[in-house]
């Protein structure tokens, strides 16, 4: 199993961006997702500078992979997707079926994103037979369902990626969440979302954090924290460890993350066991922090759960 | 212009056929489409009952098969496919790409709609659905701005259905995750957003509190009315600021009989009537109200305004009795 870093879902300057990508080059990362893919208002970056930054980034060793919006409304924003698929040189992330069908049409592999409704086998291998080579899984599925799903038939022709860290993407809207908190109309929104870093929390009227304004994505308000559940991912087959990120210090968790995965390769029983004492101490630091793995264990997704059917709230 | 109306069951289909509902859709008694509400939908032998009563009056019946197949259990899906052609049903809802193969495979005459629980916003999105599975038409997610209707309208190789009024879905529908973060159950995977063995409505002193799985949803005087507890449209607190605000979307519903003239325009072949799990009366309400508006509108396209009383009337039955034009209006957004 590999980490991989997802694409940053907030609107950062381009000087966070780049400093963020410059730290990633050196870290023992695997797979980098690139691009924007909330909001087509955002244009600290444009494709170009995220083109410069593959190219950075595949220089230091790094595997990309474009991503591409989630929620597709005007032509303009399907030219720039077409753009992304055209890009002659790296793969893409379809989180939208136009994605799919454009990157079919151009025999340009891509894996399926988190947005894209991939429920089943069928639907899976019926993607894998148009170019999909890898897929992430929608983020409310669980264990149960992904072990079901790789033992239906032959294994997977397909790699698998699961959302180990970060904040869950739960949905997108026409509307900007963001600006309507600040009275602003989406048109002249002035990009205020990147006021918020890692979006605005928004708890309920118990102070109970609920969930992430970001732009026209809502987020949950905890993060999803799999880490204690890494060894039995390895055992799974699980071919990718995704991290979203929110924070430069995202990064240095996930070099460190890969170079515990790396022994793990060499030394599978003596590490295994190791690291499972070592990720015990993360049971810890998640309930302090309101973590979250219900979905991963078939709860409510903001459930956190010490051992699966025991939910500790 | 075709008018589509909801059935939960076979009151409200004869309240629909009778009010001058083209169209209605329904779903069978379990969670292979997303309103699996107890006491709600039919079973085989009704649905039968309802194609024969329907067709016999030259109406049209949908299928909704709009929830994604659960790996291992596949077959309770493709049974309900089945089960539509041998009843020789007018046309099947469908989202999950494994069921569009299995219908289109199996029975390439029966007609497939898109399910607005796709999410396909775009022309990329439907021509894929169109080439992949011949579908035949498309529902779309109630994201767009009119003006995007009318510009994917012109290009779309398929029909397009709009939601016309009803409960307002605010999300790309068929991503929404919000139910199921508190839940564990979504329109996806469970057949239900904000399932009601989740509610819970509690007084406390002067005030009114709606839960869902014990999450404050929203709090108010005993007097005011709270909708039903749907995460995107509770009362919640933002980051630096102290007031419980609507943050997404207030207790609203969606009714567009404004839009009516420029859907025509723009060549909808469909609008859709939200509320599968209302009241036969409501169901009936809502229809008359419609049937006279299209009737009118086709009568006379040039002198069409939206008269008071259907307004008054669709207002009664609305969520908060407030109504909306949601994302056609690009204010919305």
């Amino acid at each position: 199993m590999k980490i991989s870093l997802a694409p940053i879902s907030y609107c950062w300057s381009k000087s966070d961006v780049e400093h963020f990508y410059q730290q990633v080059a050196l870290s023992n990362i695997d797979t980098v997702y690139l691009g924007e893919t909330v909001c087509s208002r955002r244009r600290e970056l444009k494709f170009n500078d995220y083109l410069e930054l593959a190219k950075m980034l595949k220089s230091h060793g790094k595997h990309v992979v474009l991503s591409t919006m989630a929620l597709i409304e005007a032509q303009s924003e399907l030219n720039e997707l077409k753009r992304a698929i055209d890009n002659g040189d790296f793969s893409i992330e379809a989180n939208d079926m136009a994605a799919v069908h454009y990157a079919h049409q151009a025999k340009v592999p891509f894996v399926c994103g988190p947005t894209i409704n991939n429920y089943n086998r069928t639907s899976l291998n019926l993607l894998h037979q148009k170019g999909m080579y890898r897929f992430v899984m929608p983020c409310e599925l669980s264990q149960q369902w992904l072990n079901t799903v790789i033992n239906q038939g032959d294994k997977p022709a397909f790699e698998i990626e699961v959302l180990g860290h970060g904040y869950l993407p739960l949905a997108h809207s026409a509307r900007c969440f963001t600006a309507k908190h600040y009275q602003l109309p989406k048109d002249k929104c002035q990009t205020i979302c990147q006021r918020h870093s890692k979006g605005l929390l928004a708890q309920t009227q118990e102070s109970q954090p609920l969930l992430r304004l970001n732009g026209i994505q809502t987020q949950s308000a905890a993060q999803v924290n799999l880490i204690n559940q890494i060894p039995q991912m390895i055992d799974m087959g699980i071919d990718y460890w995704r991290i979203s990120p929110n924070k430069l210090t995202d990064v240095a968790m996930g070099s460190e993350l890969a170079h515990v995965l790396a022994q793990i390769t060499e030394d599978p029983i003596n590490s295994k066991a190791l690291i499972t004492k070592q990720f015990n101490d993360n049971k810890q630091a998640s309930i302090i922090n309101h973590h979250c793995n219900g979905y991963w264990l078939g709860l409510p997704g903001m459930d956190y759960s010490l051992e699966p059917n025991s939910p500790a709230r | 212009m075709e008018l589509l109306c909801p059935a939960g069951n076979l009151a409200s289909l004869k309240a629909a056929l009778n009010a001058g509902a083209d169209a209605v859709y329904l779903g069978l008694k379990d969670d292979t489409n997303a309103r699996s509400f107890a006491g709600l939908n039919f079973s085989a032998v009704q649905l039968a009952q309802a194609t024969k009563l329907a067709q016999s009056q030259g109406r049209k019946v949908f299928l909704t098969l709009n929830t994604f197949p659960k790996p291992g259990e596949e077959h309770r899906w493709y049974q309900a496919v089945d089960l539509a052609a041998q009843l020789e049903m007018d046309a099947l809802i469908v989202a999950d790409l494994s069921l569009l193969d299995y219908a289109h495979q199996h029975y390439p005459h029966l007609p497939l709609h898109l399910s607005v629980q796709a999410s396909a916003t775009n022309l990329g999105a439907l021509s894929f659905y169109q080439q992949a599975f011949n579908i035949e038409r498309a529902v779309l997610p109630r994201v767009l701005s009119i003006k995007q209707v009318r510009d994917l309208a012109k290009v779309s190789p398929v029909e397009l259905e709009v939601f016309a009024f009803g409960s307002l879905c605010i999300m790309a529908e068929g991503r929404c995750h919000l139910s199921s973060y508190v839940t564990g159950q979504s329109p996806n995977t469970g057949g239900s957003c904000s399932p009601a063995n989740h509610v819970r409505w509690q007084d406390s002193g002067s005030d009114k509190l709606t839960r869902l799985n014990n999450v404050l949803i929203d709090k108010s005087e005993a007097n005011q009315q709270l909708g039903y507890p749907v995460v995107c449209k509770g009362r919640y607190v933002a980051e630096y600021d102290h007031d419980a605000k609507y943050l997404l979307e207030s207790p609203t519903s969606l009714n567009t009989l404004s839009l009516l003239p420029e859907l025509a325009q723009a060549g909808i072949k469909s609008l859709k009537i939200e509320g599968r799990q209302r009241s036969p009366a409501y169901v009936s309400q809502v229809t008359h109200v419609w049937r006279s508006a299209i009737d009118t509108y086709l009568a006379s396209p040039e002198s069409f305004c939206e008269q008071p009383q259907w307004s008054q009337a669709l207002a009664k039955v609305s969520e908060g009795q407030i109504t909306t034009l949601g994302a056609y209006e690009r204010q919305w957004q």
